[in-house]
């Protein structure tokens, strides 16, 4: 599934994933494939994204929203 | 007609200032392009934000209720003109002034209006007048926030403006601001800020609607992306004015680049046809002397 991370400053990241955990504002999660469509808040943490070759990448946020979407996710991080 | 050294002096000067005119055109183009790209970075986040409010107030029944919807009779007018730190850009700031001006004097002219400037021309100019920033919490010193334009500065500002307005220090804050078209055109806009106008629904195609499951809750995720969505539009006026500025600038020194030129060459005729004239004196005078000689 495709994941979209961008700040109001620049496009940080965007990739093919295999599972995406975020910092919800009611608790972590995670998404993986086929995830139903969901809008999520975020607090400050981390996002861990697992891609393809299972390697680890971790982006730092202070909070923003996510929407998955028919396996696209797009966060709108701060 | 000048005599030769002034002459010679006045082409020196004016190509001195070609060249002056010609850099800082070089640097508003390079500035020019970081800008832009800055504004064409930040639209896919302004649009995906905005399509997401649309989204979430079409599936709510009753339209989103916050301390930055409220509309109350208007009594106190924040206005924020925004300009650049330096001049030399031809009508850029004169523009924003002229257009403040005109909004308080025709908007708001019985009312209590404040100015909070962006950018040191407009602070120039209103810092003197009864506008003045007087007894607030709002931030006096913008100036630097051209020296870093990050969202996370403008985020500060954008802030304290929405304090104010929640605080009911103003009933409304209108932004003044020039809009980027492209590198030669840019437009005047009053924007109004606070209280927030219903999003136009037009402008975004709606999407099929999916039914999306909300974490924590609809209400929620509407009163966070509020405060998120006026930030965003601050901090895209400031980057609009900021790439208009450039291009402002560029223009006009492009301008005086060839004004320079057409100068020079204007002078640069002067100046041989007076050292030809000088030139055919002195033959004249050479030759009568030898034919008094003679004579």
């Amino acid at each position: 599934m495709l994941i979209e991370i961008v700040t109001p400053d620049r496009n940080v990241y965007s990739g093919d994933v295999s599972l995406a955990t975020f910092p919800g504002s009611d608790g972590s999660f995670g998404i993986k494939e086929n995830h139903a469509p969901m809008v999520a808040t975020l607090k400050e943490g981390k996002i861990k994204v697992i891609d393809e070759s299972n390697k680890e990448q971790f982006f730092e946020v202070k909070g923003g929203v996510v929407e998955v979407n028919h396996n696209k996710i797009i966060v709108l991080a701060e | 007609m000048a005599n030769l050294k002034e002459i010679r002096s006045r082409i020196t000067s004016v190509s001195s200032t070609r060249q002056i005119t010609s850099a800082m055109k070089m640097v508003s183009a390079a500035k020019l392009r970081r800008a832009q790209d800055a504004i064409t970075q930040m639209r896919p986040y302004a649009n995906k934000l905005k399509e997401l409010l649309v989204n979430l107030s079409e599936s709510t029944d009753d339209s989103p209720e916050s301390a930055y919807t409220d509309s109350r009779e208007v009594e106190r007018v924040l206005l924020i003109p925004i300009t650049s730190n330096r001049g030399l850009a031809g009508a850029f700031n004169a523009n924003i002034i002229k257009e403040t001006n005109r909004v308080i004097a025709e908007q708001y002219a019985d009312k209590d209006v404040t100015v909070l400037s962006i950018g040191k021309k407009a602070d120039d100019f209103y810092k003197k007048t009864a506008y003045n920033i007087k007894g607030t919490t709002l931030p006096n010193k913008t100036e630097q926030i051209f020296d870093d334009l990050t969202f996370d500065n403008v985020a500060k500002i954008a802030q304290k403006i929405m304090d104010s307005f929640s605080y009911k220090q103003f009933d409304r804050v209108e932004l003044i601001y020039n809009e980027f078209v492209n590198p030669a055109v840019q437009n005047v806009r009053v924007e109004q800020y606070l209280p927030i106008a219903p999003p136009e629904q037009d402008e975004v195609e709606v999407k099929a609607k999916s039914d999306y499951i909300f974490e924590p809750s609809k209400e929620f995720i509407i009163s966070e992306l509020i405060p998120k969505s006026l930030r965003i539009q601050l901090f895209k006026a400031l980057l609009d004015s900021y790439a208009s500025e450039h291009g402002a600038r560029m223009t006009a020194m492009h301008k005086a680049t060839d004004n320079a030129t057409e100068l020079i060459g204007d002078l640069k005729l002067v100046y041989n046809k007076a050292r030809q004239a000088s030139i055919t004196n002195e033959i004249l005078e050479i030759v009568g002397g030898a034919e008094a000689l003679n004579g």
